[in-house]
């Protein structure tokens, strides 16, 4: 039996046999067979000394069985790391941050405790699967959608808790945003609950977010200073119909006044859905998807070094008829509105010569399934597993790699910060020697910043996996240096992007590390997680 | 007047019972821990079944944007169904350890997802049309 770094063999024994006093003895796992599923299936470490792994699992039922754990493990100083349903996949997995964690398994706690249609929110816990709520919505007849994000399989709490995001309207489309009152087990074993939660009795838990005094949710995300065993989550109120339209627009610098076209007619409310930006002429799509590669020409103009020069670009289009660059835009509302929001924004983009537009049509929804089968599913609140796609053995990509994990900065949200970060990430993937996107448009998850995003391969070969792991932390210190920082990322990489965001001295990690001294004293809680580590292992590394 | 407030009473529950969904006490409704497809219905069907379209279909099963049928698609061409459920030539001990180790894209799944008699079921299933 592996035994975690720090604590004695007898210790631990002793600890294991108190949590299957708690659990029951199925549902404490030491035999290696068994702790090797909680290996991330995605490490970039998969196969070598510092593959982040578990000494155990242990998964509670119930927030009581929590609260036992997470004392018998301060009695012990046991290191644990909770996972929801464990599919943070690219992200970790159900695998710790600190290598010989047991793993707080909390699949189990798969309650869905509350769908309130008439306010539109549900609680649960941290078992329940998008899918899960999903079934359960539609099963009972429910008005509701989910927000889920690309996969479906993982849980609402722990991709809130990720911060992940999803495809619905903007107010939801952040998931840790969307959620309204939590519940959570701290280091010591008490129980916690936040917003209006703290009041006894309170009628307004799921619908008034905040409560009284200082308002704490956002320390229990991407961090380590408690459990979170309940989870409240705004849901949309099933729309009436939905409609889709694409606009081109014929210029390569277009894409500067169509970013802030968007940006009004999102921030005012006209357009609602999530917007995707493509460009015909570079067959590029959302989510950095690879097109063809260009022909020798259009690749010779994107290759010019400061970036592609913009008449050459345009000339280079018109000659091949193509427009530059083209975003769909989507509604969700009633008939009407939805129409008249489309001409609408007909009318605002048509300050851009050229544009054009072409009606993705109007639909009464739900969608019947062939309906569906012309959609993302996600944009409908149903979900799926078509991420898994990219990536996926196919006709285009014979030989699969073992996973990826993503390289994901956030930029502003103007045009020009995307062809700055085309160059700057261009110029480094020549210097890394990494394969170079012909041009990269990034995601409008949320509505006030882009993300770019970028997929790095995992394999199962170590030398290929070094270098990646080497190229990503170059990455993310040249984003840095442009003022792009990560949104989120795996373990291995949590304590390099800590590190860029370093003003002043490191004032907010030293104050992550002040509250997790002050609330985790023992540092049991997920030790390591996004780069915060407790007092006796920082002093160890020092 | 009774039976008019009886009817009022029995309203108010309707419409209650419509917009609020909570099990008593706030104890919560346990949910199966993976998904049942909501058009298909387990009722007389083997548990095996029942756990494929719980724990598999999503990524295994019929129609656009499934990933594992896409991907046994393009690796046998033809040659064996693409779809999982039919095909003759899988044994329950691959089945088993392609679920515990994963393959490709493909992740680990922990016992605490599909317990072992879950894997049992399935297993059981997608060998039932198997050449004795």
């Amino acid at each position: 039996m592996k035994v975690p770094p720090g604590v004695s063999p007898s210790d631990f024994s002793e600890a294991i046999q108190q949590f299957e006093n708690v659990v029951g003895k199925e549902w404490v796992f030491t035999e290696d067979e068994d702790v090797a599923l909680y290996r991330d299936a995605y490490s970039p470490f998969w196969g070598e000394p510092d593959e982040l792994v578990a000494s155990a699992a242990v998964a509670p039922d119930g927030v009581e069985q929590v609260q036992q754990i997470v004392r018998i493990a301060n009695k012990y100083k046991i290191p644990i790391y909770p996972v929801s349903t464990g599919k943070n996949l690219g992200y970790g997995g159900s695998a710790p941050a600190y290598s010989g964690s047991v793993v707080l398994d909390l699949k189990r706690m798969n309650r869905i405790i509350e769908v309130n249609e008439r306010n539109a929110y549900c609680l649960v816990e941290p078992g329940v699967s998008y899918f899960d709520l999903y079934r359960y919505i539609q099963e009972r007849g429910i008005k509701l959608w989910v927000d889920v994000p690309d996969p479906g399989w993982g849980s609402p709490i722990g991709n809130a808790l990720d911060r992940g995001g999803g495809y619905l309207l903007p107010q939801f489309r952040n998931h840790f945003d969307s959620h309204c009152g939590m519940e959570v087990v701290l280091a010591n074993g008490e129980i916690l609950r936040t917003g209006m939660g703290a009041l006894p009795g309170s009628k307004t838990w799921q619908q008034y977010k905040s409560g009284f005094g200082p308002w704490i949710d956002g320390v229990f995300s991407q961090s380590n200073f408690g459990v979170v065993t309940k989870m409240g989550f705004w849901m949309l109120p099933a729309p009436d119909s939905y409609q889709v339209g694409t606009v081109t627009v014929p210029r390569f610098n277009d894409l500067i006044p169509f970013v802030d076209i968007l940006g009004y007619l999102e921030n005012t409310g006209c357009t609602n859905g999530m917007p995707f930006f493509g460009s015909p002429l570079l067959a590029r799509g959302p989510l950095g998807q690879a097109g063809p590669v260009p022909d020798p020409e259009l690749a010779n103009l994107l290759d010019r070094l400061g970036g592609p020069d913009p008449d050459a670009m345009d000339a280079y289009a018109m000659k091949k008829g193509i427009p530059h660059w083209s975003c769909t835009v989507s509604f969700y509302g009633g008939p009407q509105a939805n129409a008249g929001n489309w001409e609408f924004a007909k009318e605002k983009f048509s300050a851009i010569p050229g544009a054009k537009f072409t009606d993705g049509g109007a639909y009464k929804l739900p969608l019947t399934p062939e309906q569906q089968a012309k959609f993302n599913l996600p944009q409908f609140g149903i979900p799926s597993l078509q991420m898994f796609s990219i990536g996926a053995r196919s006709e285009t990509n014979p030989t699969p790699g073992n996973g990826h994990i993503w390289f994901s900065p956030i930029i502003p949200r103007t045009g020009e910060a995307i062809f700055e970060a085309n160059r700057v990430f261009r110029q480094a993937a020549k210097e890394l020697d990494l394969p170079i996107p012909a041009f990269s448009l990034p995601t409008c998850y949320w509505e006030r910043a882009f993300i770019f995003l970028f997929g790095f391969p995992i394999t199962h070969d170590v030398e290929t996996n070094k270098k990646n792991r080497a190229s990503f932390k170059q990455l993310v210190k040249i984003a840095a240096e442009h003022g792009w920082g990560e949104y989120r990322t795996a373990p291995a990489h949590q304590g390099s992007v800590m590190d860029t965001y370093s003003f002043n001295n490191h004032a907010l990690l030293r104050f992550h590390e002040s509250l997790k001294d002050a609330v985790d004293p023992n540092g049991i809680l997920s030790a390591g997680r996004y780069g915060i580590w407790p007092k006796h292992l920082r002093e160890a590394k020092a | 007047m009774k039976n008019t407030g009886i009817g009022l009473a029995v309203a108010f529950a309707f419409l209650l019972a419509a917009h609020t969904h909570t099990a008593a006490a706030q104890q919560g409704e346990r949910v199966k821990s993976a998904w049942v497809k909501a058009t298909v219905s387990g009722e007389g069907q083997p548990r095996g079944y029942v756990e494929y379209q719980n724990y598999c279909s999503m990524c295994h099963g019929e129609g656009p944007g499934k990933p594992g049928t896409m991907a046994l698609q393009a690796k046998y061409k033809g040659a064996e169904p693409a779809l999982l459920d039919q095909r003759t030539d899988l044994t329950p001990q691959l089945i088993k350890t392609y679920v515990r180790n994963g393959i490709s894209i493909m992740p680990i799944f922990r016992k605490t997802e599909i317990s072992d008699a879950d894997l049992d079921a399935i297993a059981a299933y997608l060998t039932r049309n198997n050449k004795k």
